[in-house]
């Protein structure tokens, strides 16, 4: 029998508000253990937190760069449960009446995964075992989070990777995370079930905790569904429980139950006051929203004619998208520009990480003016091809390194004179072509261009020889 | 004249010098403390420097404020920096906070002399003051009887003379019921009034930090200076009604004065007869006595139960030995480092709150009790709001009784339980409550009465105090112990 996955995800996300979610606390990552934190965020007796408005405002975004409903109440909850990183033992988020309901994340396959809410709460301080002993370290206690709660819409591994690419690139692009999976600034718990393929029931599920990379989440998913369905073949079930993914041993095996089994006893912080989010402040949020990836990407597509594939490249990161829309502007054939920033570019931005940045000595204004050159007949495909390389050595502009005389062209009559010196001085290459050799032109269009630096256009010169030996 | 008035009015005229008079609290305290024990932790050096502080100012020919200089106390469940601050529980032995509460914050820079902390019942939770850690605090008034709780310290310190007033903390009656209890006058002002920042949580959505003083003046003054609104407390709005001792002296003619008859069901006679007497100390200063019921009362104590031990079981659950307090001796991993220190460092009481709030907030029995006594909770908010259609003010007794007899209490919780049910209904519905003695059993003990104003009506119910206290001086009796001013 054939298995279906079902996967639903909870995603946090470490906000990247300069404060921490409750009281004035940097939220900078690292640090020396228990230097950013204060009464507040250590749960001082007789302190009270008072929410951070940025972070409101930074969740509010999360939510409608996902399209959810932005609730007009919303409301903190304590999460109790006691834990010696969780300094009041318990942890301010929200039940109840989580901030932002609903929403979705679309995919490449056009599927749309469902989200079922995104709430605000607090991150936890960090245990570190050493020499035999467990020190705390709570820099990490109160540094704001979002976590996003998806339905379980999952249906393969490729589509569990796309959907936190989705995410991630979707966060970085509205700039209220990093979204660092590997610094733990975006974490999953994955859940997962399996069912006969064409079964409505859902299977019991399994929730593998606290997942640090996109490469992990597709082995322990991997691993735990051959599990799961392993089981039910030989007659077995799954029981619902919680689950850690070994990275060393590509297994899962599960918590224990002490861990587990928590009954977090949720009540409303009455710390707290209700947050309530007037409908003007949604739509300034929704304003100062940039352009989303789906959304440009479709734009390269329709209006610019880039091939999806393309598109896709270049809307994967931010600040990609944002060079390639400076650099188009009033040129000719937008194409082009996402040649030269896909092919030369992009070589010179081999890692995830340089792409995410995109820091290039040439500046989009220096490329657009290389592309009006080009798309003006200024100059050649092949002249501008290497001036780019120059410009990204030395940051300099395409003026640097293309004269005048490059820039002329080259007349009918220039060209007319360079075109018969060419079938003067290689009679072989005339001969072989009369002989039905096609490509021997070619070699005669190479000495025009070369005589010419470059300047004569080889289409014309092509046509012109084919005339000229009738 | 409040006592307070009499202090300033002593220090500016030069009849004693501040640290004469801090000097003479202190002594006064080290005769009545053995067996008062209002005070657990005495800090004559903060006093004297405070103190030097102010008789500077006065040599410098420089005015001061009314409560600059007045020798005062702080119940230990107010932060002091530096300054051991414990809640009266052995979890917390040894902590001293690194900042100060808010309350204390106004205070200080006005130039309060604090004496030191007095004793409470352990984190707040009890109605004698036994449940401390320290043992508890004594009457003033005839010390084989308790001090109440669970501010049982600042009233017995206030009431004992040996502080000009203090500062308590009122969950379910704290302030009001050991001011009963006493013979002194204690404010519980309206939820969100005055910042909580710095006083360690009991229930949050019920405590409120007031005034204990030997007049409803003084009250006033104290209120006026701690109501005011604070970024470090989302839930306090400060002194939205306006000061309140502007308008104490105010004419009551027309006054309508509430009395709900549920209020006076089930209360001792003496008690009951006190508080109808007070009704007609009213009357005759030209107010209107109404009658009617508020048949929901019956539910303010499981309300209250269930709500204060909910949020207390969250609050408390920090204590685990590992940043301050108390840590146990011995231990086997963490785990069992944290149930050692919370068995060993938390009272009976404590631990029986803590049990009961974590039941009703467990999965399957938090819409049993939590949530039904915060729907409850809001009925009873409304049917506040409908009584002060008909009246201005609501009289009641504050507590049934006169003060327990020492080990009372602690032998059956649950009356002792049933001893808050006049003082719960206004923290459960957020509003002001103020205390006032109003009368004397056979036996001497003092009897309370309280008033219950509007959300943020602490200007009406204080000048309604101040008017019974004018009218009837006698109910304000003095104690043996202290300074004489």
């Amino acid at each position: 029998m054939k298995y279906e996955l079902v996967s639903g995800f909870e995603t946090h996300i470490e906000l990247s508000t300069r404060t921490k979610i409750f009281c004035n606390c940097t939220t900078q990552f690292g640090g020396e253990p228990n230097t950013h934190c204060c009464p507040v965020c250590i749960g001082l007796p007789g302190t009270l937190p008072v929410l951070n408005r940025e972070v409101v405002r930074y969740a509010i975004k999360a939510g409608l760069a996902v399209h959810g409903e932005i609730a007009e109440i919303a409301k903190m909850d304590r999460k109790n449960y006691c834990y010696p990183d969780l300094s009041k033992a318990y942890q301010i988020s929200q039940l109840y009446a989580p901030l932002i309901i609903g929403g979705y994340v679309e995919l490449s396959n056009g599927r749309r995964i469902r989200l079922h809410h995104i709430h605000i709460e607090e991150d936890a301080g960090k245990l570190i075992h050493q020499h035999g002993d467990t020190y705390v370290d709570y820099n990490r206690g109160g540094v704001p989070l979002i976590e996003i709660v998806s339905e379980p819409d999952i249906r393969s591994i490729d589509e569990a990777k796309e959907y936190v690419e989705r995410l991630q690139q979707v966060m970085r692009y509205i700039g209220i995370s990093d979204c660092k999976m590997q610094e733990g600034s975006m974490r999953c718990d994955v859940n997962i079930s399996v069912r006969p393929e064409g079964s409505e029931k859902f299977g019991t599920r399994t929730e593998i905790k606290n997942m640090n990379s996109i490469a992990n989440i597709a082995k322990a998913m991997e691993y735990e569904y051959d599990r799961q369905v392993d089981l039910i073949e030989s007659g077995g079930k799954v029981i619902q429980e919680t689950l850690r993914y070994d990275d060393a041993t590509g297994t899962t095996s599960p918590m224990r139950s002490k861990e587990d089994a928590h009954d977090y006893r949720y009540f409303r912080d009455p710390d707290l006051v209700t947050i309530n989010v007037p409908r003007e402040e949604v739509e300034r949020l929704r304003a100062e929203l940039p352009e989303l990836p789906m959304d440009k990407c479709r734009r390269y597509v329709n209006e610019l004619e880039i091939p999806e594939k393309d598109a896709l490249l270049l809307t994967k990161y931010r600040r990609i998208s944002e060079y390639f829309d400076e650099a188009i502007k009033g040129v000719k054939s937008p194409k082009t520009v996402s040649n030269f920033i896909i092919g030369q570019m992009f070589r010179r931005t081999e890692t995830e990480s340089d792409k995410e940045l995109f820091e290039l000595a040439t500046s989009p204004a220096q490329l657009n003016e290389l592309v009006r050159l080009l798309d003006s007949g200024k100059i050649r495909n092949n002249l501008a091809k290497s001036t780019l390389e120059k410009m990204l050595d030395s940051g300099k502009g395409a003026l640097e390194f293309i004269s005048e005389s490059d820039m002329g062209g080259v007349d009918e009559n220039a060209l007319l004179e360079l075109c018969r010196k060419a079938i003067e001085g290689n009679p072989k290459a005339v001969e072989d072509y009369k002989n039905g050799k096609e490509k021997a032109i070619k070699s005669l269009v190479g000495n025009v261009m070369k005589n010419s630096r470059g300047k004569a256009d080889a289409m014309a010169a092509e046509a012109k020889i084919k005339e000229l030996i009738g | 004249m409040g006592t307070i008035s009499k202090i300033h009015e002593m220090l500016v005229s030069g009849e004693c010098s501040c640290a004469e008079l801090t000097k003479s609290y202190l002594d006064e305290i080290e005769k009545a403390n053995p067996e008062l024990n209002a005070y657990v932790n005495v800090t004559p050096d903060e006093a004297m420097r405070a103190a030097q502080a102010v008789d500077k100012k006065l040599a410098a020919g420089e005015e001061i404020g009314m409560l600059e200089g007045v020798p005062m106390t702080l119940k230990d469940n107010l932060s002091t920096k530096g300054i051991e601050t414990t809640c009266c529980s052995k979890i917390l032995t040894g902590y001293k906070p690194i900042f100060d509460a808010t309350v204390w914050e106004i205070l200080k820079s006005r130039n309060a002399v604090m004496l030191g902390k007095t004793n409470m019942d352990e984190f707040a939770m009890g109605s004698s003051c036994e449940t401390s850690y320290f043992g508890g605090a004594m009457n003033p008034v005839n010390t084989n009887h308790v001090a109440g709780g669970s501010s049982g310290g600042v009233s017995s310190a206030v009431g004992g003379n040996i502080a000009a007033y203090g500062l308590g903390s009122d969950t379910g009656g704290s302030i009001r019921q050991p001011a009963s209890f006493c013979g002194v006058v204690g404010l519980k002002p309206t939820y969100g009034s005055v910042s909580r920042y710095g006083l360690i949580a009991y229930a949050s959505s019920l405590d409120q930090i007031g005034p204990i003083t030997k007049s409803v003046e003084d009250a006033s003054i104290v209120f006026d200076a701690i109501s005011a609104p604070d970024r470090r407390d989302s839930t306090c709005k400060g002194n939205v009604g306006g000061a309140t001792y502007p308008t104490l002296d105010n004419d009551i003619k027309g006054m309508k004065i509430g009395i709900a008859r549920e209020y006076l069901d089930g209360v001792r006679d003496d008690v009951r007869e006190a508080v109808l007497e007070a009704a007609k100390v009213y009357e005759a200063l030209g107010a209107e006595i109404v009658y009617f019921d508020l048949p929901i009362l019956k539910f303010a104590l499981p309300v209250y139960y269930i709500i204060a031990c909910a949020e207390a079981s969250s609050n408390l659950g920090r204590y685990d030995g590992i940043r301050y307090g108390y840590k146990t001796a011995h231990y086997n991993g963490t785990h069992d480092m944290i149930c050692r220190t919370r068995s060993e460092g938390f009272g009976e009481e404590v631990k029986r709150r803590i049990l009961l709030g974590t039941y009703v907030l467990s999965a399957g029995y938090y819409d049993a009790y939590y949530k039904k006594a915060q729907n409850l909770r809001g009925t009873i908010v409304k049917a506040f709001d409908r009584a002060f259609e008909q009246c201005d003010v609501i009289l009641a007794p504050t507590v049934p009784m006169t003060a327990f007899e020492k080990g009372h209490a602690v032998s059956d919780p649950i009356e002792t339980y049933l001893t808050d049910i006049c003082t719960v209904p206004v923290n459960i519905a957020g509003l002001p409550g103020v205390s006032v003695p109003c009368g004397f059993n056979s036996k001497g003990m003092p009897i309370g009465m309280q008033l219950i104003g509007k959300s943020f009506g602490e200007a009406q119910i204080l000048n309604a105090a101040y008017k019974y206290q004018q009218a009837a001086p006698d109910k304000f009796m003095d104690t043996k112990w202290g300074v004489r001013l």
